[in-house]
């Protein structure tokens, strides 16, 4: 047995929660069954229906996306609502709803909050710039990431933190006359204590939340329903793209900085596998998700895809898999003409999330490698009719679900949607997705 | 020089491109040729991407080279000819969406195959669209937005722009990640753009250019 396959029964097993009843353990182990089998490529009892609820349970159920950010009660009660309705294979519970108290107590810059910025009702959306100049950038961070992450970095993502950037270099801190004294005197400064002070109520609102979030998990769990998600990396890429040049900047860095971004998105591969593997590890599920933002078709070449995006995102997700568990990757946009490029990888190891992609070429390039999660378009599932939504779904079992290899999702996290139409992917495919 | 010019820029050599230009104005050439030849090797870049040979990097770069170049050569210009456009087009991302890079390439490609971009920035709320048509009286009207609150947005827009009585003036396309054939009737658009290459086809079309 490899690794991912122990992982994968370490999961189905169970072991450790307490079942409401026999009836739920027996869902449980089934449910889990499903979705390990459909990874590793083998025949499932029938396809799996795991939709991504992103703000869906929310809006789907009366309350604004700031309520369910702001109140962790009224979040736990929209989604185990939104359970109660659909029963699906895998149920994330309500972690897609930050934590909105500890992102204002760190005056976090990166997104815009529903309420803060972006109306109640919406989701919450991210703040794109140009964080850092190449300049700040990259002699720093591959000189020395962590110090480039504290002394530059979080300053600017959280307002909260701006005061770590009088720190000295804490690599250059070492005895009592060579700088331990002397590194501790910003912290007399009053901006310090404001800052420790907002630390300390961003700390606790976490902690808050992330008990509020295993406390619901373990509910779902003891219902009989699994969660497969075990932690969250990024490609290289994204992480550079993202977080600290901004799209703009990494695509110029592609002309303008080429063997830097391409030194920095190495330096970022070891960084990224530990990201995802910590969590997963930490809480035994098997799934790695990497969200991937700007590598498909119309935003860069395929040469560029080869040359600048697809072999440090390969050697996370080997990486990850090397540790016994399973890179998901949620190919955003369209991906048809490099589907052969991903190909590349270990049979039945990974879960391969597509947005827009042709299913048919999809099945026959990849349908002897990975399993294909989605690609019900969140167009359909918002505007579409029952029956519209079940004639994609029946295409998709039929043409990728052929033989095993298929989870049934939307491409992306949705939002808006009508209740009907969601109700319909998850029915159908559980009364046609049956093998 | 000019083919000098276009072909580092095309070939995206920055600091060619930039010195080039620079050398051009030192012997004298005429400002209106420097930022001639720039202009062909946009249109160039802009042709390279509607057949799939350029990219977002690309273009980036290209405007890039374009803001640096006519920063140089414009205080030299007494007064800019004024050019003849196909039409006039609004763009914007609608209402509670803030996302810009499809909208700003949609905008690249419009501007480089000779419409009058006026580009709204994100977030637009309905009541700036209307006025704005008023004031500019665009013939096409460009809806941008990636998250499904968009489709509301744009069909909120879209009938406060009827409501005004204008929605006879203007020709409405919709584009973005989550837009499709199925959201443009929801919306009650006129057409939807899977790409920058189909705004462009569309704003030709609807402006009798094609």
């Amino acid at each position: 047995m490899n690794q991912v396959q122990e992982t994968l029964e370490r999961w189905c097993a169970a072991d450790g929660i307490e079942f409401v009843s026999a009836d739920a353990e027996q869902a449980y182990k089934a449910r889990a069954r499903r979705i390990a089998d459909a990874i590793q490529l083998k025949v499932p009892d029938r396809v799996p229906i795991v939709p991504s609820f992103g703000m869906f349970p929310a809006i789907d159920n009366g309350f604004t996306c700031q309520e369910v950010m702001f109140d962790y009660g009224k979040a736990q009660q929209a989604w185990m609502k939104t359970l109660a309705d659909f029963e699906p294979d895998a149920f994330r519970g309500s972690s897609y709803a930050f934590s909105g108290p500890a992102l204002k107590a760190l005056d976090y810059k990166l997104l815009k909050l529903p309420g803060h910025g972006v109306p109640a009702e919406t989701v919450y959306q991210f703040n794109e710039s140009e964080f850092v100049s190449a300049e700040e950038f990259y002699d720093p961070f591959l000189d020395d990431p962590t110090d480039f992450m504290l002394r530059t970095y979080l300053p600017i993502a959280c307002g909260a933190l701006a005061p770590l950037k009088q720190l000295r270099p804490i690599r250059e801190v070492f005895g009592y006359y060579l700088g331990t004294i002397t590194s501790v005197i910003p912290f007399a400064m009053p901006e310090f204590a404001g800052m420790l002070e907002a630390v300390q109520k961003a700390g606790a609102e976490a902690l808050k939340w992330a008990g509020h979030l295993a406390q619901e998990e373990q509910q779902i769990a003891a219902m009989g329903f699994p969660n497969s998600y075990g932690g969250g990396s990024a490609a290289p890429f994204d992480l550079i793209g993202d977080w600290f040049r901004g799209t703009r900047g990494v695509m110029l860095d592609m002309y303008r900085h080429p063997d830097k971004l391409l030194a920095a998105l190495e330096r970022l591969v070891p960084i990224s596998i530990k990201m995802g593997v910590d969590g997963a590890k930490m809480s035994g599920k098997p799934v790695v998700g990497l969200m991937l933002h700007k590598g498909p078709e119309g935003f860069m070449s395929l040469e560029q895809f080869k040359t600048f995006y697809w072999p440090t995102l390969r050697k996370v997700m080997m990486g990850i898999i090397e540790e016994g568990l399973v890179p998901m990757p949620l190919y955003e946009g369209r991906y048809t003409d490099r589907l052969e490029i991903i190909k590349d990888i270990p049979r039945g190891k990974a879960l391969y999330w597509f947005e827009t992609v042709d299913i048919h070429k999809a099945k026959k390039v990849l349908g002897d490698t990975v399993c294909f999660r989605g690609n019900v378009p969140v167009s359909l599932l918002y505007t579409g009719s029952v029956q519209r939504v079940k004639n994609y779904v029946k295409e998709l079992i039929d043409v990728v679900g052929e033989g095993g290899g298929l989870m049934v999702d939307c491409g992306i996290w949705f939002d808006e949607a009508k209740h009907e139409n969601v109700k319909a992917m998850v029915d159908f495919t559980k009364e046609y997705g049956v093998y | 020089m000019s083919q000098n010019l276009i072909d580092a820029f095309m070939d995206m050599r920055e600091e060619d491109a930039l010195r080039i230009a620079n050398e051009m104005l030192d012997r004298g050439t005429d400002p209106m040729e420097v930022l001639e030849a720039c202009k062909q090797a946009m249109e160039g870049i802009g042709q390279r991407f509607e057949c799939g040979d350029a990219f977002v990097p690309e273009l980036i770069m290209a405007s890039e080279m374009m803001g640096q170049i006519s920063a140089v050569v414009k205080p030299r210009i007494k007064s800019e000819a004024s050019t003849e456009h196909l039409g006039k087009v609004l763009i914007g991302t609608v209402t509670g969406d803030i996302h810009d890079i499809g909208k700003d390439i949609v905008a690249f490609m419009l501007d480089v195959n000779g419409f009058d971009v006026y580009d709204l920035g994100v977030d637009v709320p309905v009541q700036t669209f209307v006025d704005k048509i008023q004031e500019l009286k665009p013939n096409v009207v460009g809806l941008s937005g990636l998250l499904t609150l968009a489709f509301d947005s744009m069909k909120n827009t879209v009938q406060a722009i009827s409501e005004a009585g204008l929605r006879d003036q203007v020709k409405i396309m919709i584009g973005g990640a989550t837009m499709d054939e199925q959201v443009k009737e929801y919306v009650g658009a006129d057409a939807y753009g899977p790409d920058a290459v189909a705004a462009v086809s569309l704003s030709k079309q609807w402006v009798g250019a094609d």
